[in-house]
């Protein structure tokens, strides 16, 4: 009998030392269920695509608080393209202004969460990520 | 073979991942593909690490993986962090004190949930070596937290089997309860940097001469449930011993790491050259057998059983018609 867990990567790219927001949301995915690798402050995007390489994780979420997204996201993009990771979907939690989400979007993150995201919309979210991925098998 | 097992075995990391995935998540195919990738494995010394929480498991890992890869060792970790009873959720944060090996294609790191299942996470655990083992890694280490028997179980895929302490974290004696120090081959004791690590050795020392550390006594009283069997030697005459040594490591400042490669090379010298690592692995295949025989006589008899029968079963023992072992005799009967 199959069991299956979703398995989410949590993970904090850039330089800005603030996890708080991170642990919040790994912590609200557990309580769902779910299984978190949090992988620490300050990984560069070849980390996060070996992390969700190895992990063989359904869902990427950053946590970006620094600003820097529009020039993190599409490096992170690129590393995981670079290692196959294309069916990887990437979500974006941080301070995003609305005018760069579309443009994130481009980029192929699926979800953009700001600070007054509940943390169920977010479950929500990555649970209909993973019920449409197990639908394409 | 199928697709993905003969990426596997040509090295590719993604169809590796993805394997893991399929055994861990017992998809049908999982037996299938573990078929296939038996007669890949048996190379890969497997080193258990185990101790309590926060003792510095990870850290030690990171460091020894290091050194291993000095000796241009590949290593494979799987990293078990428990699932939370209530949520069937987990935090896997072994990663985090790994970090020097990213970058690095001479290492996998992958982090696994106890999840809880009938059969175990101890069976889990060791289809996943295997995998890591068929896949070419000279070492594969399993990090666990040497909390209960589940743990102890997980471990007893391992050859060599590290248990770290660390100074000051309260009662000794606590480790000998849960049955840890009898597993040991090594043991470590890490923050060597902080106060009372001479304390936390002296100590284990005692402890060890107290409990005397004959491997082979150690093994037969711990897997006791198989003592029984008549193929199991009863005196320990013709084994040599291997005393556990006691170490003392750094893992943050990377001291103490050279000899603990030392000690664990010489143990699995030790093990090779007495032979025992043979009969440690029949040992192993041996508890492997009966507990899969087990699961799957018990799936068979189970899928015999109606609901309805089960609940006057239970009614007639629970009014007193009839007594457990009886009824279960006469089940036995019943289904021959
Ligand atoms: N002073 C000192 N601290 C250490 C050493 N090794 C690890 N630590 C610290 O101890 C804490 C726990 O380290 P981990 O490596 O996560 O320990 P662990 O046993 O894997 O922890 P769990 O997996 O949570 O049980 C961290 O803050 C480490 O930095 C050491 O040799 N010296
Ligand atoms: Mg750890």
């Amino acid at each position: 009998m199959a069991i299956r867990a979703a398995r989410v990567l949590i993970a904090k790219p850039g330089l800005d030392g603030h996890d708080r927001g991170a642990k919040i949301i790994a912590r609200a995915l557990r309580d769902a269920g779910m299984e978190v690798i949090y992988t620490g402050l300050r990984q560069t995007p070849q980390m996060i695509a070996e992390a969700a390489l190895q992990e063989d994780v359904d869902v990427v979420g950053l946590s970006i608080l620094s600003g820097a997204h529009m020039t993190l996201v599409p490096r992170i993009r690129e590393a995981m393209n670079e290692a196959e990771l294309d069916d990887v979907p990437i979500i974006v939690g941080g301070i995003i202004p609305d005018d760069d989400k579309a443009a994130l979007s481009e980029m192929g993150v699926v979800g953009v969460f700001g600070p007054g995201t509940s943390t169920e919309m977010i479950r929500d979210f990555i649970n209909k990520l993973i019920a449409q991925k197990d639908g394409d098998d | 073979m199928t697709n993905q097992v003969e990426l596997l075995v040509k090295g590719s990391r993604r169809a590796l991942a993805r394997t893991l995935t399929l055994i861990e998540n017992q998809h049908p195919q999982a037996q299938a593909t573990l078929a296939q990738l038996y007669p890949h494995t048996g190379k890969a010394w497997i080193l258990g690490v185990t101790g309590a929480p926060g003792t510095g498991k990870s850290s030690l890992v990171n460091a020894l993986t290091k050194a291993l890869r000095e000796q241009e060792k590949t290593v494979a970790i799987i990293a078990v962090d428990p699932t939370s009873p209530f949520s069937g959720g987990a935090i896997l944060g072994d990663r985090i004190r790994m970090q020097d090996l990213s970058g690095d294609k001479g290492v996998f790191i992958r982090s696994m949930a106890t999840r809880g299942s009938l059969g175990g996470v101890a069976t889990a655990t060791r289809d996943m070596v295997r995998v890591l083992d068929a896949a070419g890694f000279d070492y594969v280490i399993v990090e666990t937290v040497g909390a209960g028997q589940s743990e102890v179980d997980i471990v007893r895929t391992a050859y060599t089997t590290l248990v770290i302490e660390a100074p000051g974290l309260g009662d000794d004696v606590q480790a000998i309860k849960a049955g840890i120090l009898e597993i040991a081959d090594i043991l470590v004791v890490n923050k060597a940097d902080r106060n009372g690590a001479d304390q936390t050795v002296r100590s284990l020392r005692a402890m060890l001469e107290l409990g005397h550390p004959a491997s082979w006594e150690q093994f037969v009283s711990h897997h006791g449930r198989l003592m029984e069997t008549p193929t199991m030697p009863s005196t320990p005459s013709d084994v040599t011993l291997w005393i556990p040594p006691v170490l003392k490591t750094s893992a943050i400042q990377n001291e103490g790491i050279t000899e603990l490669v030392i000690q664990i090379e010489k143990h699995r010298q030790h093990l090779t050259e007495s032979g025992t690592v043979a009969q440690l692995e029949a040992r192993y295949i041996e508890i492997e057998l009966y507990e899969r025989l087990q699961q799957a006589l018990m799936r068979q008899v189970t899928s015999q059983l109606s609901e309805s029968l089960i609940q006057t079963i239970i009614n007639q023992i629970r009014t007193r018609e009839i007594d457990p072992q009886t009824a279960v005799n006469q089940l036995l009967v019943q289904l021959n």
